[in-house]
């Protein structure tokens, strides 16, 4: 097997032998969302309208929880040292990181998502294209947190950092994501702006582990 | 360049023109305030409020530069190793920083009658709210560690990762249609900005870089000393 392909088994061996792990980042998920039909009360027009957005951002807050399983426990206990001596180039390492954390993290989440919209009363026509906005975004979440989880690497409040950090950076994959979706459910064509979501995308694959790999590089002197 | 990296040249020299520079950074403040304010014509739409445009642009631009600097900063810190790069790009986060609020702040009391509205989510603001938001991040990511170099080291990268915001910024105006207007300064066919309000403009940027330049010393100088001591007081504590 690739080292590659190592890392990303090892991370996922490791996520389902702690799955506690990831259970708890997919529940606060589902708490979150679940708290604004109570907060606002049973109020179905509104509900559907601020849909997109509630599910949205909280996808990003439960991302950012997950990502001190990222380096944190790897630096702790010199498993990082081991995966930088296996002789894998560190971008590549950072991109192995990414998938693993994207197959355990926003590819559940794009499973619960549309599951919760209904809960959120969200129009009918959207779902496709929440769905599809997940697809495009979630992975530019992995990628820009792999980069913000290698910087934060031994900082204190490494947690709280992080989040400062990555959030401003996936702002315009907020703005993209929820006006797609908002566009499909007004009957508007949503194509462009899954076309953003994807350039987007297109862009942080080759350029985001380059830059979490340099950052690790930084972590490790 | 490597000559001035050593920080005794450096502040010989900076300590010689960080006067000057003072003097400059008033007198353009003046004379740029004295036409904005008072020499230079009102605009036939929006009135007196084009004035606080002087005040405004240049901050955006500092701003930008800042963040320019910032970077450039941090990458020489990366491959170089210079202790002065990395004092340099701390140096520079607070500045922009506050270049940043005071463009954003303007610009929201200059739209509240022009646009109508305090703010709107369209590219240019969003893309220098952004700005705003990374200066914060990088100022908190290099005050998290114990190594200061550490700090410096991870600040750098992410320095580097933000700067492509600032042609996103630049050109936001541009590839987007937004309400914010576009460029009418540095543009391809010349500035079409009408030449009574280009001098206090640029007057005014003369003013705000001076400056920029000024506070660069001042917080270069006290940041060097901070550093001093902190290596004194390990020797001390060492011995």
């Amino acid at each position: 097997m690739s080292p590659f392909l190592a890392v990303i088994a090892r991370d996922l061996r490791l996520a389902r032998r702690q799955g506690t792990d990831i259970a708890m980042t997919l529940a606060f998920f589902v708490v979150v969302v679940a708290l604004f039909p109570l907060g606002l009360g049973p109020t179905p027009d509104l509900l559907a309208r601020i849909a997109p957005a509630v599910l949205w951002i909280t996808a990003l807050l439960a991302a950012m929880l997950s990502f001190d399983r990222l380096f944190q426990q790897d630096s702790e206990d010199g498993g990082l040292d081991q995966l930088v001596l296996s002789g894998l180039p560190l971008a590549l390492l950072a991109l192995a990181k990414a998938c693993a954390h994207w197959l355990t993290t926003g590819l559940p989440m794009l499973v619960l998502a549309p599951v919760l919209a209904i809960s959120l009363n969200l129009a009918p026509d959207s779902y496709a294209t929440l769905v599809a906005t997940l697809a495009l975004g979630t992975p530019v979440v992995s990628l820009f947190g792999v980069v913000g989880a290698a910087l934060v690497v031994g900082a204190r409040r490494a947690g709280v950092l992080v989040a400062l950090i990555v959030l401003p950076l996936l702002i315009p994959v907020l703005i993209f994501a929820v006006s797609a979706i908002e566009a499909a459910g007004a009957g508007l064509p949503v194509r462009v702006h899954l076309l953003f979501l994807g350039a987007i995308l297109a862009g942080a694959i080759p350029l985001a582990p380059f830059a979490a790999g340099a950052a690790l590089r930084q972590a490790l002197d | 360049m490597h000559r001035f990296a050593n920080p005794t040249r450096f502040f010989r020299i900076a300590n010689a023109v960080l006067p000057v520079l003072a003097v400059v950074s008033a007198g353009l403040f003046a004379s740029g305030l004295y036409y904005a304010l008072f020499d230079s014509p009102a605009d036939y739409q929006q009135g007196d409020t084009v004035r606080i445009m002087y005040v405004h642009v240049p901050a955006a631009w500092a701003a930008m530069a800042c963040y320019a600097t910032m970077a450039l900063a941090g990458a020489s810190f990366l491959i170089w190793k210079h202790v002065l790069a990395d004092l340099a790009a701390r140096a520079a986060a607070p500045i922009g920083a506050g270049f940043t609020l005071i463009s954003l702040v303007t610009g929201s009391l200059w739209g509240q009658p022009m646009w109508g509205t305090w703010w709107v989510w369209d590219a240019r603001l969003t893309s220098v709210l952004i700005l705003f938001f990374l200066y914060l991040g990088y100022i908190a990511l290099v005050n998290a560690f114990d190594d200061p170099d550490r700090g410096g080291r991870a600040g750098a990268v992410l320095a580097l990762v933000g700067a492509v915001n600032v042609p996103i910024i630049k050109f936001s105006v541009d590839w987007w249609n937004t309400l914010h207007q576009p460029a009418s300064v540095l543009r391809m066919n010349g500035p079409s900005i009408a030449p009574e309000m280009l001098l206090p403009l640029l007057l005014m940027a003369g003013a705000y870089f001076s400056l920029f330049g000024v506070m660069m010393i001042l917080r270069l100088r006290s940041l060097y000393a901070g550093r001093r001591l902190r290596q004194l007081r390990l020797a001390a504590a060492s011995e």
